[in-house]
């Protein structure tokens, strides 16, 4: 009697559940799913947000932030169309593509700037060189570097705070290969979050504090905000789209990325997505504070997309301070 | 005598500062849930209007809006409570009226008090692995639900329980003298006369999942969606859909934890209005659990 009741409950649950399971059959429209870096969102958004207008809700797209190390993963495993990358694909990533048998083609869409910031109070930083940089960051000056003064003599001894994206994030990756020169390579010892927004407090209210973001976030924070102007080797630089788009703010500025799977591009309204990102990027990207490609970068995305030309020109390593026209030159491999 | 006044005054003097220090001990949550909501309310103020709560997210932060995210919010917490409700009073009835006073029933007791101590980020794990992997359900509406059903599942069970506890025996025994069965004893006497506790624990349940972002982003909720899951009436034949519950969505809480990470501050004001409309939500289901709780307690009549 009992046991009865339960079991008639029991199977109403799971009447429900499969009844909902067998609905996944007829899907009512498209839905192009793309995931990825927290950086490359806006753009996709951005995109994501005026592909809808214009086809009037026929087709849905969805954009989620997993990094891109959580992208990457997801696309992998055929679960996304699109992977927001904010640094080309690893090695790693590329055999669990491989292994799960799906294709993809590399785009790069846009400039982001890497910014080296500190408080406004601060008089005696203008201009940094990449060596100085990575004597603030290499590994070895955990617990070492600890005041301004050890970076370069003539700066006071006041504490040097330090501020910066946490491991997991694309920027990390960039910033540790170029400025120390080994991804990943970095001192543990400074206040880390994934939220750009906790940088930018940490930093506007310490007078020591150095730290290092994305352009877009420094550029909505000017006014809490110092950018320090940084010497590649042919005097110093400070960011801007300017400066970005003619190579001279190096290596900080880096390509960012978009991967489309080839299973995804059998779909008419992914193909359509993507020649309409490629299309509007030189309006867009500027409008949520990116750097775009020169024009004949996004022609070249679309004649690389058109026909096809599948993997990376990366071949899995992160590369630093190439210009985007050098990486479309070169042929992608699998 | 004059001792015997001092004493009493200074038990007077002790009664009335325990008073004073109980006072301020109620103030400080008091004053915090005050402070945060004046501070919401001053941010997020000026960005609520009729056309944020009928737009959808933007990269404008002017013309962004909670659209999906409310609609996304109340589709979920449907199907939280279809499930999570009917399971968790069934198993709350069974507790306490059927099951036998045993080692096993102990082990289920003790298994559900410690469940409703689990983080809710567990809940999500365990969701991402059974729901979205096993079953292939996805990011969707009806994995979401199922999630926050779990997570609810314990609190649903404990208010049930207490509720039928409550119930003194004299009516159970009253019932079983006139020749009725458990079953019938239970949905004539027990359950109406437990439902005014039941429904406000559901309640309380509902307003503890409604502010969950943990459990949901873990289960790999997006965040950019613009459009609604498919409407369950249909002009059509069958004229009833249930593919809205395999939509991909988005709730209040995650369009926030959105906003909240973007560089422009006009976003910020943005999760502040979305704070308060979250806010004024939770309080609102709180206030009807109230009010549900006082009309079946005028309806006893023992």
């Amino acid at each position: 009697m009992k046991t009865k009741m339960m079991s008639k409950i029991l199977t109403l649950t799971l009447g429900l559940v499969s009844l909902s399971l067998s609905t996944t059959t007829i899907w009512a429209g498209p839905v192009i799913k793309i995931d990825g870096s927290s950086t490359v969102y806006p753009i996709t958004e951005a995109m994501a947000e005026e592909f809808q207008k214009s086809k009037g809700g026929a087709v849905k797209v969805t954009v989620g932030i997993s990094g891109t190390g959580g992208g990457f993963k997801k696309f992998c495993r055929g679960e996304t169309d699109i992977s927001d990358a904010s640094r080309p694909i690893l090695k790693k990533e590329m055999e669990d593509c491989y292994l799960q048998g799906i294709k993809y083609i590399e785009l790069p869409i846009a400039y982001d700037a890497l910014t080296v910031m500190v408080n406004p109070q601060n008089s005696w930083v203008t201009s940094m060189t990449m060596a100085e940089l990575k004597r603030i960051w290499a590994p070895e000056s955990q617990g070492q570097v600890l005041k301004w003064n050890q970076v370069r003599p003539e700066w006071p001894t006041e504490p040097l705070k330090l501020y910066g994206p946490g491991s997991d994030s694309g920027t990390f990756d960039y910033f540790t290969e170029a400025a120390v020169g080994k991804a990943k390579a970095s001192r543990g010892d400074y206040t880390a979050s994934e939220d750009d927004n906790v940088l930018v407090q940490g930093i506007a209210n310490d007078k020591g504090a150095l730290g290092y973001f994305g352009f877009a976030y420094y550029i909505e924070n000017k006014d809490k905000l110092k950018a320090v102007a940084i010497d590649g080797g042919k005097g110093p630089v400070l960011p801007s789209p300017q400066t970005v788009e003619n190579g001279a703010y190096q290596p900080l500025s880096r390509p960012i990325f978009i991967y489309v799977s080839t299973q995804a591009i059998n779909k008419p309204e992914v193909k359509e997505f993507v020649e309409f990102y490629l299309k509007n990027a030189p309006t867009l990207v500027p409008q949520v504070k990116y750097v775009p490609l020169p024009p004949a970068a996004y022609a070249a995305d679309l004649g690389r997309f058109q026909n096809k030309k599948v993997g990376t020109a990366f071949s899995g390593v992160e590369a630093v301070g190439l210009k985007v026209e050098e990486i479309l030159k070169r042929e992608p491999k699998l | 005598m004059k001792d015997l006044k001092t004493l009493i005054a200074r038990r007077k003097f002790l009664d009335l500062l325990f008073a004073i220090v109980g006072l301020l001990a109620l103030m400080v949550g008091v004053f915090t849930l005050l402070a945060l909501i004046i501070d919401l309310a001053l941010d997020g103020m000026s960005r609520l209007s009729l056309s944020f709560f009928f737009s959808y997210p933007s990269r404008f932060p002017e013309e962004a809006g909670i659209l999906s995210a409310w609609v996304g919010t109340i589709l979920v917490m449907f199907v939280t409570a279809t499930t999570a409700v009917p399971l968790g009073i069934a198993s709350g009835i069974y507790l306490e009226e059927y099951a036998p006073k045993n080692w096993f029933t102990d082990i289920i007791e003790i298994n559900i008090a410690n469940l409703a101590g689990v983080p809710s980020i567990i809940y999500g794990l365990m969701a991402l692995g059974l729901f979205v992997y096993k079953l292939h359900l996805g990011q969707s509406v009806l994995t979401a639900g199922l999630t926050l059903g779990l997570l609810i599942l314990p609190i649903v069970i404990m208010a049930t329980r207490e509720a039928i506890r409550a119930i003194p025996t004299s009516i159970r025994e009253a019932a079983y003298a006139v020749g009725a069965t458990k079953w019938q004893t239970v949905q004539d006497h027990v359950l109406p006369y437990s439902l005014g506790g039941i429904l406000t624990g559901v309640i309380i349940g509902l307003s503890r999942a409604i502010g969950e972002s943990a459990p949901l982003l873990t289960i790999g909720a997006l965040t950019f969606i613009a459009f609604l899951p498919d409407p369950p009436l249909q002009t059509h034949f069958p004229f009833f859909s249930f593919e809205w519950l395999l939509s991909p969505f988005t709730v209040l809480p995650i369009q926030m934890f959105n906003w909240v990470s973007r560089p422009q501050a006009a976003f910020h004001l943005n999760a502040a209005a979305a704070g308060l409309v979250l806010l004024v939500m939770t309080l609102t289901m709180n206030g009807v659990a109230i009010y549900v709780r006082y009309l079946f307690r005028k309806r006893i009549q023992w």
